[in-house]
């Protein structure tokens, strides 16, 4: 979830009225926001680096806001205020529109060459537009904020902002062998070649994580004016000289990516947010993309769409009796103009360009409901009758761990994942011969795999409580995984008991009680008939030669149990004796 | 009849004694071990107020086992000398005998015998004085006549290097008359025997009393893992709710039934490397229900059930990946796609409880793998209210009856809503769960009527307390 930083005067006076923290905070809940943190620069920076470092910052009231992740118009201050207001009838939603330059339309052309790297690109201009330092800083802060959740961490989509009067159209964006680039990036006083740069930021904190987007391929895009002027190498940075400052008046803005829909949703969300400060309110100027097709769009595509919903359909899903015009006040109060029309019943909706989260009439309930309030709605219960049933697997897991409690065997909770090393090397098996599930990106070597047998868990839990008095019984009743042509997904499950006793005597006797304690449980007699259960002697790599039986059940194999090999003993960093059990439990149910 | 007959003495010496007595000094006196008349002194002092015992540390002088030969035989040096006769002995000789080696240099430094090398047959040692004191022996015979203060401070030092002397600390207790003194104690029994009932001699013997301030010896027994009793406990409350337990025992899932069929987009967040475990082996699924899956691309790429879908290219190799379910709403999705199938449509309960992974360092906060907890009711026009209602009777057993709700946002459910408890200790609202409605373009394209709401909700095992003990 996207946390907005805002400050909380800046907040109050857009909003108009001053809250007190649980009002605001209480306010926020209501809308579906979370007043996160109520913080400073000061305090922010005394907490992550000290109090010394802090010392000068500025002690204005930071609050921090959660926003939702599917509501891009909440990312910056103006959209949070718009929202607000509206929700609160105290503004109307404003109407975003698209306007045609006076003079010639700034056009940016794509050519073939960005087709394998970052095939799309659109384009608007913010005209006569006024910041402060306060919106600047908001208007950069978006971007930021864009790019690091729907643009994905710029892999989707890059946006560059350039003062227009700097440059001269009309654009072309293109790609690039990186030897061939070169230009003077933001914040840096001479030129590199795109090589270079990308060497140099390595070592950048903020910008190391785009590099791998572009690195290994062949070229590289690039933006350049009608002058040979480098706007921007999407998605790394842009270039100096059409950096925009505070007395920046006229604002070109380009979103590349390679998702389309993406790159529309991000254009649409700066320049209906910002466009705010534009002399004309709420306009945006239009810019035409010519696709290496030769085909031409205009950008913003500020589209607004028409639903229709009826009114009962709300009700219904929400469970709640209103009219259809006061749901339709409440939508509008959602910054979705809404109006009666047709029999009374019908419902139609403005979806705006700010509220691409729309994509389905339950986005528009849920809407209501918000606006309606949550709490308000009346709880019922349901008339849905059933019979309840346990799955059966766990219901004879349930059964079991009780009378292994009641044996004197205390139950362990271990984790599903663990190293290769646990369950090949330590247990005297190679990993090949396991049929294991190998996990393909582990951050550590921990979560190599996923356990196919209890025992090592358990092994590691006596290792961590040796201090405990001796004798140590544990049991795991639980799932073991191992790979299964058979199964769709290829690999399944297998439910497992375990038990372990460790002494300074193996106490084989001891865990082959334990077994027959088990078999008498599940009514399993003991004798090889039909039904029965016998162990036979056996052998294994992880049982002391000699000391080793399988468990047959039912007519099959469901296990060993035996004195644990030395070796096995001393990989598990333990001392003493120890002896273990080992079945699957699926053949008794 | 006292407790033995140390015990008997002691406390008739006691009777006897000006103010008291010392443990060691009697022990000395009857010629019987320190221990027997501490033990003496212990079994009186269990009996109550009889005596009183002070324990006192005393320093003494012992002699080593070589110190106790040497008192008694005389020095090495000492030996050495006497056995040297007038006429004088070969070095050889002299070294062979049993003191010769420690003794010789001693003796030569004492100036008590010499050396003439120039013998016929080898070095020979003859006297130098006709006699002399053996202080060593003298000294050592006085410690172990208990007179080791008459030792100077640098003669004991200079035994102790020799390793002839050792400091021993001696506990001893300095006993006196207690408040309830009587030389006429009965031992008490410990505890009731078969004997005692058999025979009714219970009826005349005193028996110690009990301390109820020790803590009683456990139970031998196992014990189940607190977790999972608290697993135990949110199965009941389902079962009692009507709710049918749903298969999750398959660990491995692929990212289909994990993300796509729950419409969460391809390039979401959560599908993530950093996020998510997925398989190298096997890497991806065999078999995946082909009509549906087209269905659900349909309605990720272009739409369709009411939707506008998300308009962007859905790739199969994707949905194949495996990995490690990262909720067991994987499982509800393949349970709701069971269910679908079944016509005509009834409706159902479901619960799990069951292990899902996410791919996290390890650290106080998080784990990589935990328990998701997770209702499902699918009927006929289910509504948020029905939601909210069926909420607050699973909080209501739990013993959460304080609630809240707030509007939030899942990939796969709309509307969506954040449950809140009042925490009374923390004095605020915590969030407790998440649930919503499914959304239309997960349930449409499994089959479901189109009337039929289904509402979910989750919450984590390892965020629940304990249960109290249940009462049968």
């Amino acid at each position: 979830m996207p946390t907005v930083s805002v400050k909380r005067d800046l907040l109050f006076k857009a909003l108009g009225r001053t809250y007190t923290d649980e009002e605001f905070d209480e306010l926020c809940f209501e809308f579906g926001l979370e007043l996160d943190e109520i913080t400073s620069e000061k305090e922010i920076i005394s907490k992550e680096q000290g109090d010394k470092k802090a010392e000068g910052a500025s002690d204005v009231v930071l609050y921090k806001i959660d926003v939702p992740a599917n509501r891009y118009d909440l990312l910056c201050l103006e959209g949070l205020v718009r929202g607000l207001q509206v929700f609160k009838e105290r503004i109307k939603a404003p109407l975003y529109k698209r306007v045609m330059p006076n003079g010639e339309i700034q056009k940016l052309i794509i050519t073939e060459e960005t087709a394998k790297i970052r095939p799309y690109a659109v384009a608007a201009v913010l005209r006569n537009i006024k910041f402060t330092k306060d919106r600047y800083d908001s208007f950069i802060e978006l971007q930021e904020k864009l790019h690091q959740n729907i643009c994905r961490k710029r892999a989707l989509v890059a946006i560059g902002a350039h003062d227009l009067d700097s440059l001269s159209g009309p654009f072309t964006f293109t790609a690039k062998r990186p030897s061939d680039i070169k230009f003077k990036p933001l914040s840096k006083t001479k030129e590199y070649t795109a090589c270079e740069l990308m060497n140099i930021y390595k070592t950048d904190n903020h910008l190391k994580h785009y590099l791998h987007i572009i690195e290994n391929k062949p070229l590289y895009p690039v933006i350049y004016d009608s002058n040979g002027v480098i706007l921007s190498m999407p998605p790394i940075i842009n270039g100096n000289h059409s950096k925009i400052t505070l007395n920046t008046r006229n604002v070109f803005i380009e979103c590349t990516g390679t998702d389309f829909t993406k790159a529309k949703i991000v254009l649409d969300i700066i320049v209906t947010m910002f466009s705010e400060y534009c002399e004309n309110q709420f306009t945006v100027e239009a810019a035409e993309v010519v696709f290496p097709n030769g085909k031409s769009y205009t950008f913003p595509e500020l589209a607004y769409r028409k639903e229709m919903v009826r009114a009962d359909l709300i009700n219904k899903k929400v469970g709640i009796r209103e009219t259809p015009e006061n749901l339709a006040k409440l939508l509008t109060r959602m910054c979705l103009k809404s109006e009666v029309i047709g029999d009374g019943n019908q419902i139609e909706i403005e979806i705006p360009p700010t509220r691409a989260d729309i994509i389905h009439a339950c986005d528009i309930v849920e809407d209501a409901a918000i606006a309606y309030g949550y709490n308000n709605i009346q709880m019922t219960l349901p008339k849905t009758y059933t019979i309840a049933n346990q799955f059966p697997l766990n219901k004879l897991t349930e059964l079991l761990r009780h009378d292994m409690a009641a044996a004197g065997f205390t139950e362990a909770l271990t984790f599903a994942l663990c190293s290769q090393e646990d369950i090949a090397d330590k247990l005297g098996v190679d990993i090949s011969a396991t049929k294991a599930v190998h996990i393909s990106n582990p951050k550590t070597a921990e979560f190599q795999v996923a356990r196919t047998t209890l025992l090592p868990g358990l092994l590691k839990t006596i290792a961590a409580n040796r201090k405990m008095p001796l004798p140590l019984k544990l049991f795991e009743i639980s799932d073991i995984v191992v790979k299964d042509s058979s199964r769709d997904v290829g690999a399944r499950n297998y439910r497992h008991l375990c038990a372990v006793y460790y002494n300074k005597n193996p106490g084989f006797e001891i865990i082959h009680g334990l077994l027959d304690r088990i078999m008498q449980l599940l009514d399993v007699p003991p004798g090889e008939k039909k039904g029965g259960y016998v162990i036979k002697a056996s052998e294994g790599p992880a049982f002391f030669p000699g000391r080793c039986a399988e468990v047959f059940a039912r007519g099959q194999s469901i296990g060993k149990l035996g004195v644990l090999h030395p070796d096995v003993i001393t990989k598990f960093e333990l001392t003493m004796p120890c002896s273990s059990l080992e079945i699957n439990i699926e053949p008794f149910l | 009849m006292a407790d033995g007959p140390v015990a008997d003495v002691l406390l008739r010496r006691l009777e006897a004694a000006d103010g008291g007595l010392d443990s060691a000094e009697l022990a000395a006196e009857l010629g019987v071990e320190h221990q027997a008349v501490v033990g003496a002194v212990k079994s009186l002092q269990a009996l109550g107020e009889i005596i009183e015992a002070e324990l006192r540390s005393t320093k003494r002088w012992e002699l080593t086992a070589e110190g106790e030969e040497i008192a008694r035989e005389g020095s090495h040096e000492a030996r050495v000398f006497r056995s040297v006769p007038p006429e004088g002995l070969a070095q050889s000789e002299l070294m062979r005998l049993p003191s010769g080696k420690v003794g010789f240099s001693k003796a030569m430094s004492n100036k008590w015998i010499r050396v003439d090398k120039s013998a016929a047959d080898g070095p020979r040692v003859f006297r130098v004085v006709d006699s002399m004191e053996d202080d060593v022996q003298r000294r050592l015979q006085l410690v172990r006549g208990g007179q080791a203060e008459k030792l100077a401070e640098k003669e004991r030092s200079e035994l102790r290097k020799r390793k002839l002397l050792t400091e021993v600390t001696l506990k001893t207790y300095w006993v006196s008359k207690g408040s309830a003194f009587s030389t006429s104690v009965s031992k008490q029994e410990a505890e009731l025997s078969p004997e005692m009932i058999s025979s009714g001699s219970w009826r005349d013997r005193p028996f110690k009393p009990y301390n109820f301030s020790a803590h009683g010896v456990l139970p031998d027994s196992g014990h189940l893992h607190p977790l999972l009793k608290v697993r135990t406990q949110f199965r009941q409350i389902f079962l009692e709710m009507g709710f049918t337990e749903m298969p999750t025992d398959n660990f491995i899932e692929s990212s289909f039934w994990n993300f796509d069929a729950l419409f969460q987009p391809q390039q979401h967040p959560a599908r993530d490397q950093h996020d998510t475990f997925f398989l190298q082996d096997p890497a991806e699924a065999l078999q995946l229900p082909m009509d549906y899956v087209h269905r659900v691309k349909r309605t990720h790429s272009q739409g369709g059930y009411g939707s506008q879908g998300y308009k962007y290219t859905w790739k199969l190799d994707e949905a194949r990946k495996n990995l490690l379910r990262t909720h067991t709403t994987a499982a509800s999705a393949r349970a709701l796609y069971r269910l679908a199938r079944k016509k005509p449509f009834t409706p159902i309960k479901y619960f799990s409880i069951d292990r899902v992974f996410r791919n996290e360092t390890l650290d106080a906060t998080h784990l990589a793998e935990f328990h998701q907890i997770e209702g499902v009711v699918a009927d006929h026009g289910l509504t948020l209210g029905h939601l909210m209602g069926v909420l607050r009777e699973f909080f209501t057993k739990l013993g959460i009856t304080q609630l809240r709700f707030k509007p939030a946002y899942n990939p796969y459910t709309e509307p969506s809503m954040e449950v809140f408890s009042y925490h009374q200790g923390l004095k605020k609202w915590v969030e407790v769960g998440n649930s919503g409605l499914f959304r239309p373009e997960m349930l449409l394209p499994m089959g479901l009527p189109e009337n039929v709401s289904v509402i979910a909700w989750g919450l984590s095992l390892e965020r629940q307390r304990e249960p109290p003990v249940p009462r049968p």
